[in-house]
């Protein structure tokens, strides 16, 4: 533990990666022994798959991230976001009226809000979306003169831009983030972070085909029960108890923090497949061939939910 | 690489960026055989969509058709609509002495693919509106070149009617099965027939 804590910041986040790739190779092979020896249920099959070539897809651009800096941090999630929130708006219910405000939305909100982030403005962070855009939003919408569906459309544009800009801006931010003095170390937060959401899914994911409980809400998802969601949280809170040393926590902090990652990221998941049964049913009768077959929103969406919930319980905790 | 080409990967990445541009293909491979492809017309994008789908070796043969007054207006519009789509050109105030189809046809004798639009102009209606009849007399004179129909679905989404500045909405085209014109078929039917087949390939709910 002394010879860690005297190696340089930039070393140990470089040997995090390295532990992070070695755990996902393991991983994936174990996968790829199981779902060769058991071939009953192809859907189960081909989730477990997409699962796990996104987890190596997201683990591919959060390293892309830490290599490129903050600024490529930010230009990286600012990126993402865009992809995102372009999903999001070919599913929601927009109309011609809606134009002006999605123009705001993409091309001045999101790169706003990526500035802002980086410029480590955390209270205009905070309060720019929330505040001032929810107001903007619906003012140019107004003003364009379509009232039919006005509420419908604009909860949509705002809900929008909630998740896929200022849910998925916190993850640069937290990056830049200074707890306790510890300056530099921002990316072991995300680190700790992106960890241990993912440690969560994959969790409740193998919790709820070993327990096969009854499912909470058929219709929106057959998987999803309560007793896997804890199950997803309290590994999340093992493994970032087990990580405490990246942080600048103790280890019941870390305990505390994993937890609340962990369950809000799949509480997050568990959502998004609310929005996607919904889109998919009532505005478009095939929705994967018009959002394309991978779905990038339900991707991030763990994220999107768990990084906001994160940075500001840390905040708030830390006075940071 | 040329100015031209750089030109029109940097287009086909906007278009990508923007809309995604995603081409089903539905009733027949992408394969660089002769084609004529036609679709509905909704947008000025309409073009630039079907073009940024169809994968990058068929772009170079594939051609839009132009309206030569407004795209050799100024330097750049010639320039774009000739290096870099490699566009028909068709004026369009009718002359006695020509067929107003005769530089299309030039275009397929030369072993060209074409994207033309048969409605005309844009409906912003949803449904297209009745073919036009040069996709019929292009039909007859090359019998051997494949006609595929395209949906274009979302398009209109992307940049309505009176807008400048597109907003990002995902778009895909479907490339539907190959129409050809029957033996002894007339004109109305086989215009009906294609309308038919674009129609068809139209996602549902949209």
């Amino acid at each position: 533990m002394i010879q860690w804590r005297s190696l340089a910041v930039e070393q140990h986040v470089a040997m995090l990666f390295l532990l992070l790739f070695i755990v996902l190779s393991l991983a994936t092979l174990s996968v790829m022994w199981v779902v060769r020896r058991e071939l009953e249920s192809s859907e189960r099959r081909t989730r477990l798959l997409r699962g796990l070539r996104a987890v190596w897809i997201g683990a591919g651009v959060f390293w892309l991230a830490w290599v490129a800096g903050p600024v490529g941090a930010s230009l990286t999630c600012a990126v993402l976001s865009f992809l995102a929130l372009r999903e999001f708006i070919t599913l929601a219910p927009t109309r011609r009226g809606d134009h002006r405000s999605l123009m705001l939305a993409f091309f001045v909100v999101l790169p706003l809000q990526y500035v802002v982030a980086g410029g480590r403005h955390f209270d205009l962070l905070t309060v720019f979306i929330p505040v001032y855009v929810f107001l903007a939003i619906p003012v140019l919408s107004a003003l364009s003169g379509d009232p039919e569906r006005f509420l419908e459309r604009n909860a949509a544009i705002q809900w929008g831009i909630m998740v896929c800009v200022y849910g998925l801006s916190h993850a640069p931010a937290l990056l830049l983030l200074d707890v306790r003095g510890t300056h530099g170390r921002g990316a072991f937060l995300v680190f700790f972070l992106v960890v241990v959401v993912t440690v969560a899914q994959v969790a409740q994911e193998a919790a709820s085909r070993h327990l096969r409980r009854r499912p909470v809400a058929r219709q929106i998802d057959r998987s999803f029960s309560w007793r896997a969601w804890l199950l997803g949280a309290l590994a999340a809170a093992l493994t970032g108890t087990l990580l405490y040393w990246v942080t600048p926590f103790v280890a019941p902090q870390a305990l505390a923090m994993a937890l609340i990652a962990g369950g809000a990221g799949t509480l997050g998941e568990f959502v998004m497949r609310a929005l996607k049964k919904d889109a998919g049913v009532r505005h478009w009768g095939n929705a994967p061939s018009v959002t394309g077959a991978v779905g990038l929103l339900d991707r991030v969406a763990p994220l999107c939910f768990a990084a906001p919930v994160f940075f500001h319980s840390v905040r708030w905790y830390f006075h940071a | 690489m040329s100015r031209a080409e750089f030109m029109g990967l940097l287009l086909a990445f906007i278009a990508r960026l923007i809309t995604g541009a995603q081409g089903h293909w539905k009733g027949c491979p992408p394969k660089a055989e002769q084609r004529i492809y036609f679709a509905n017309h909704q947008s000025h994008l309409d073009w630039v969509l079907i073009w940024a789908a169809l994968p990058r070796e068929l772009r170079a043969v594939t051609r839009p058709i132009a309206a030569r007054d407004y795209w050799t207006s100024s330097p750049f519009k010639e320039w774009l609509t000739t290096e870099v789509f490699h566009a028909v050109y068709v004026s369009r105030e009718r002359s006695d002495d020509q067929d107003p189809l005769e530089p299309l046809v030039q275009a397929l004798a030369n072993g060209d693919s074409l994207v033309i639009f048969p409605e005309g102009t844009r409906s912003s209606k949803g449904q297209p509106q009745a073919f036009k009849s040069g996709l019929y007399h292009l039909a007859a004179q090359f019998p051997e070149v494949q006609l595929i129909p395209a949906w274009i679905a979302n398009v209109q989404r992307v940049m309505p009617k009176g807008e400048v500045v597109p907003v990002p909405v995902l778009c895909t085209v479907t490339f539907g099965a190959p129409v050809e014109l029957r033996a002894h078929e007339d004109k109305g039917e086989f215009l009906a027939r294609a309308r038919a087949a674009v129609l068809e390939l139209r996602p549902a709910g949209s």
